[in-house]
């Protein structure tokens, strides 16, 4: 029977690399009967999902055009303003 | 002249003085949601649009400024996240058994247990506040870790590009984004759902 330790390790795997048959059934089996790497199981689903609602909304600018996000600092926006400008006189 | 009016605007496009007023916060925003700390993200934004005032005759208009300035920007992100690889080595593979020592005992069963979470993750989403947390539980990690989860799941390169990008091994990598999974879950239950 797999470890909590190896089971996490795998299931965080699973998100890069196809897992083996092997590996496969050895996670449902101990799924089956561990109270708690289920839970570790959905919750790194959640953040998965997260991250992927992230990118779309971002796409959707939500995120990254609302009025009270960050924005680059007066000075900046300063040095930035007068690089450009003494980079278009070359 | 109508004539010269209509090249004028034509010229407007890649003039870039407007570039900074129209597109600096955004690019900004973009930096910072990936580095996580305001003077990098500054730094990029300047080396971006230099850098697109020196390719501006490549840009033919195809996408829209913004996309091609975002995908000048996201190579300039990965370059930056291949020095900080490069400056700070990243662990080597007996990180594995660093996790083992903080979230689980000798012998792999759980030491700190995930709990219940209560809320309804599906709703929370569309929190403001739930990013904030989230994007501070990303800068908790170490620097490399964090990068390599943000190479992953928002700039979506694959295993390979972010090994060749940061020099590490598919193992390396794939104990850094374990990691970074186990440390990001157990800072949202802190911070947010218990």
């Amino acid at each position: 029977m797999l470890s909590c330790r190896k089971t996490t390790q795998l299931i965080s795997e699973s998100f890069e690399r196809k897992l083996s048959l092997l590996e496969k059934l050895a996670v449902r089996m101990h799924l089956l009967v561990c109270r708690l790497c289920p839970r570790f199981r959905s919750q790194i689903l959640f953040i998965e999902n997260a991250m992927r609602q992230m990118r779309s909304s971002e796409k959707e600018t939500e995120i990254l055009e609302g009025s009270d996000r960050p924005a680059l600092s007066p000075e900046a926006v300063e040095r930035i303003r007068s690089s450009i400008r003494e980079r278009l006189q070359h | 002249m109508p004539a010269n009016r209509h090249a004028g605007a034509v010229e407007e496009g890649i003039n870039p003085e407007t570039w900074l007023e129209e597109h600096g916060d955004f690019l900004f925003r973009y930096a910072w949601s990936r580095l996580r700390d305001r003077y990098s993200a500054e730094d990029l934004v300047q080396d971006t649009l230099l850098a697109a005032i020196d390719m501006r005759r490549g840009f033919q208009g195809r996408s829209s400024l913004r996309t091609w300035l975002l995908g000048i920007l996201r190579h300039k992100i990965i370059d930056y996240m291949r020095r900080k690889a490069r400056e700070v080595p990243i662990e080597d593979e007996s990180i594995f058994d660093q996790i083992s020592e903080r979230f689980f005992d000798a012998r792999g069963e759980w030491l700190v247990k995930p709990l219940e979470w209560k809320d309804d993750p599906s709703r929370i989403i569309e929190r403001k506040e739930f990013w904030d947390v989230l994007m501070r539980c990303l800068a908790e990690l170490p620097e490399n870790m964090a990068n390599t989860f943000v190479l992953r799941e928002l700039e979506e390169l694959d295993s390979q590009e972010i090994c060749k990008a940061l020099r590490i091994t598919s193992t390396n990598l794939g104990a850094l984004l374990y990691r970074a999974r186990l440390r990001l879950r157990r800072c949202l239950e802190m911070n947010w759902f218990v």
